[in-house]
């Protein structure tokens, strides 16, 4: 298998014993199978399905914006519009706050930038303590299918770094598909936003980054 | 999940201050609309309207009923909306919520009062039969302004509605069976349109966004530069120099939109 | 099988309706949605989910529900039914949920349910079928796992023959003979069967020989809903 193609769940991907399913696949006798609609992929003979759709999966690690739910006697839960709530403890915020006090740091309905640190079954458990973490003050937030996050982020950032330059926006990818544009004008984060649905439009494109640099020649922002 | 947060909500309040919007249509400008006739077969009139990415199903029904002892000669007329869970992660299953049965009233007193059915040409015999003419909305997919793809779908469904066969032996409709015959309407097209108020300015066809942020909506009924119903929604007030603003927007865009709408309504 | 049989719009015993189409993406707001029309039956499907489940006491510990929702626009059919729930469509519900839960894999989502919503905006007999076949493919389309999608059609019986994909006519009118048998079924592409129901009456031996018609029926099915998954627009 050579090229990307679009597998649905039960096809057949690839026939010989000495192919691996990986992710979204399974094994039925000598050939690996898809088990979701998506790309099918295959490196060294470990084939995998990329997801083209569907609700965001968490996985520890991630960096993602969130939005105030509810506020508890000791942190606050977030909706990252996975199928759990998150936790964001008062002992994973970089600073002292009163216990009293939780709403002043962070009210219902504020949105936030965290870092999924820890997953279990009780939930998700959340930490602002590293740079680039915190409450989010000022901006818009847009949002854009999850599965289409790596392609908004490009190979080691080109794209968003692309869409940076051109825009003069800081920019923040939640992985769960939530992303935080903010510039000095409203006019130059509704071109961020432009770009970005851009790409997730064109998101099966081959060469997407140069594509993206031709759109913004024909697309200035007035 | 629901992302108009009152972060983004700030900003597109503080750009509307300066009169632009965040898709940089103007105050009183429509998305585009497409509107798509006889996409259900069995219904005597039946229409998809699309604006921008919100989409409603409207269908057009005849029922034989009795009429009331008021009008014994005047057809009935029934309003329907449903608000189905399948067009917004915000609607649940479940009998009618009250944004479904305000749609439902809107609609149909924006029909009934401005009188665009001609009921009197509805009456099989006095005092015991008539027709009753059913408009049912669904929504597909709620992207803003639901009221207004409404009232759109319902005038031209009616518009495009035949009637359908009567067998005056048994006194009952051959379903699936047409005359060349429309449901009897009247000259003027009462057009349903919605201002929102969001902060000191007033805006048309707002999208999901947007209507998250707006403080007052009026819907208005308005045929020809006449208002026949009209509705505030939403618990903030209005000031009369507001409501001029709005009265002069609606009336404004009633032109308008009437000239987009013309090429359906033959 | 009596080779004189003329079927009243002229098809033959195992012939289904035409044309038959497919498209997912319908609902912009849905995780995944899809549109299946076949003959004059147009079918859509939305699916909302993973998610949590409400009411908390409906939550399953052990794996994810499926929950499908089927119903008619009240205009789909010549004579106006109410808009909401009935006894018919809440079957359908159920019977739609049981045609797909066994390739629907959702043992990584306790506590959460997949909440499907089918809805027939024009109705020509089939509804359910076409509505299974909706559902299948917006299942898919939202990323849910499956070992496979579904395909359903109804075969049937009239007067003395067996045939394909009743329409309305010949479900609901047809009064000849032995008169008109119903049977709607859903198959995975490698033939196993996730529903079936008959609704007349049949011998063994024909209920066999409709089983293959509409088994045979569901592998031209399942190509049309593979082939719209695998459209994507640029």
């Amino acid at each position: 298998m050579t090229e990307r193609k679009i597998v649905i769940p039960g096809e057949m991907i690839v026939k010989g014993e000495d192919y691996l399913p990986g992710e979204g696949t399974e094994k039925r006798g000598d050939e690996v199978v898809a088990l979701r609609y998506g790309l099918a992929e295959e490196v060294k003979k470990l084939v995998k399905v990329i997801p083209l759709s569907g609700v965001y999966q968490p996985r520890r690690g991630n960096i993602i914006i969130g939005k105030v739910e509810r506020i508890t006697f000791n942190g606050w839960l977030i909706d990252i519009g996975a199928h759990d709530c998150a936790f964001l403890s008062l002992t994973e915020v970089p600073r002292y706050v009163n216990k009293d006090g939780l709403e002043e740091l962070m009210d219902l309905g504020h949105m936030v930038v965290a870092k999924i640190w820890n997953m279990n079954k009780r939930g998700i458990d959340l930490s602002i303590k590293s740079r680039g973490l915190g409450k989010i003050d000022e901006g818009i937030i847009i949002e854009v299918n999850p599965n289409k996050v790596p392609r908004v982020i490009g190979k080691e950032g080109s794209m968003i770094n692309l869409i940076k330059d051109e825009t003069k926006c800081n920019i923040t990818v939640g992985q769960n598909g939530l992303i935080w544009i903010q510039g000095d004008k409203v006019e130059n984060e509704l071109y961020a936003k432009k770009a970005i649905l851009f790409v997730t439009e064109k998101s099966f494109m081959d060469g997407l980054t140069e594509e993206l640099k031709k759109w913004f020649k024909e697309n200035k922002n007035e | 999940m629901e992302i108009t947060t009152n972060l983004t909500g700030e900003r597109i309040k503080k750009y509307l201050s300066q009169g632009k919007r965040f898709d940089g249509r103007k105050e009183n400008e429509f998305r585009e609309i497409k509107i798509e006739k006889d996409i259900s077969k069995n219904a005597e009139g039946s229409v998809r309207v699309n604006i921008g990415k919100t989409e409603v199903l409207v269908g057009v029904k005849l029922g034989i009923g009795e009429p009331y002892p008021d009008s014994p000669e005047k057809g009935n007329l029934m309003t329907t909306a449903e608000l189905l869970p399948l067009s917004s992660p915000r609607f649940e299953s479940g009998p009618p919520k009250f944004p479904a049965i305000e749609l439902a009233r809107v609609i149909d007193r924006g029909i009934r009062e401005s009188k665009y059915i001609d009921f009197d040409k509805l009456c099989i015999k006095k005092g015991e039969k008539v027709w009753t003419v059913f408009v049912d909305i669904y929504t597909i997919n709620d992207d803003g302004n639901l009221f207004d793809a409404a009232g759109i779908g319902a005038i031209t469904a009616l518009k495009n509605a035949k009637m359908p066969k009567y067998d005056e032996e048994t006194g009952k409709i051959l379903f699936g069976e047409w005359t060349d015959e429309k449901v009897p309407l009247s000259d003027g097209t009462p057009i349903s349109i919605t201002a929102h108020k969001i902060g000191d300015r007033f805006i048309i066809d707002p999208t999901r966004e947007e209507e998250d942020v707006s403080e007052v909506r009026i819907t208005a009924g308005i045929s020809n530069g006449i208002i026949s119903s009209m509705q505030k929604g939403n618990s903030e007030s209005l000031s009369m120099e507001d409501m001029d603003k709005i009265l002069d927007l609606l009336e404004k865009t009633e032109r308008e939109l009437f000239k987009k709408l013309e090429k359906f309504l033959k | 099988m009596s080779k004189e049989f003329k079927r009243q719009d002229g098809r033959k015993p195992n012939e289904m309706r035409r044309p038959i189409s497919a498209k997912v993406g319908v609902v912009p707001n849905a995780d995944g949605s899809a549109m299946y029309c076949s003959g004059k039956t147009i079918a859509i499907a939305a699916v909302y989910g993973p998610k949590k489940m409400h009411p908390q006491h409906s939550q399953n510990p052990e794996k994810g529900t499926l929950r499908c929702t089927y119903n008619m626009l009240s205009f789909s059919v010549a004579d106006r039914i109410r808009p909401g729930p009935n006894r018919r469509s809440t079957e359908i519900s159920k019977i739609t949920e049981w045609a797909l839960e066994p390739v629907v894999m959702l043992d990584k989502y306790p506590n959460r349910v997949v909440d499907v919503y089918i809805h027939m905006i024009q109705a020509d007999a089939g509804t359910r079928c076409a509505g299974i076949n909706a559902a299948a493919m917006a299942l898919a389309h939202a990323g849910i796992p499956m070992k496979n999608i579904v395909s359903s059609i109804a075969a049937g019986k009239l007067d003395k023959t067996v045939v394909l994909d009743l329409d309305k006519y010949e479900d609901s009118e047809f009064k000849e003979g032995e008169g008109s048998t119903d049977i709607p079924m859903t198959f995975t592409p490698d033939g196993k069967l996730t529903h079936i129901q008959v609704d007349g009456h049949i011998s063994k031996e024909q209920l066999k020989e409709a089983m293959n018609m509409a088994r045979e029926a569901c592998k031209e099915i399942y190509e049309v809903q593979k082939q719209a998954l695998k459209e994507i627009k640029e």
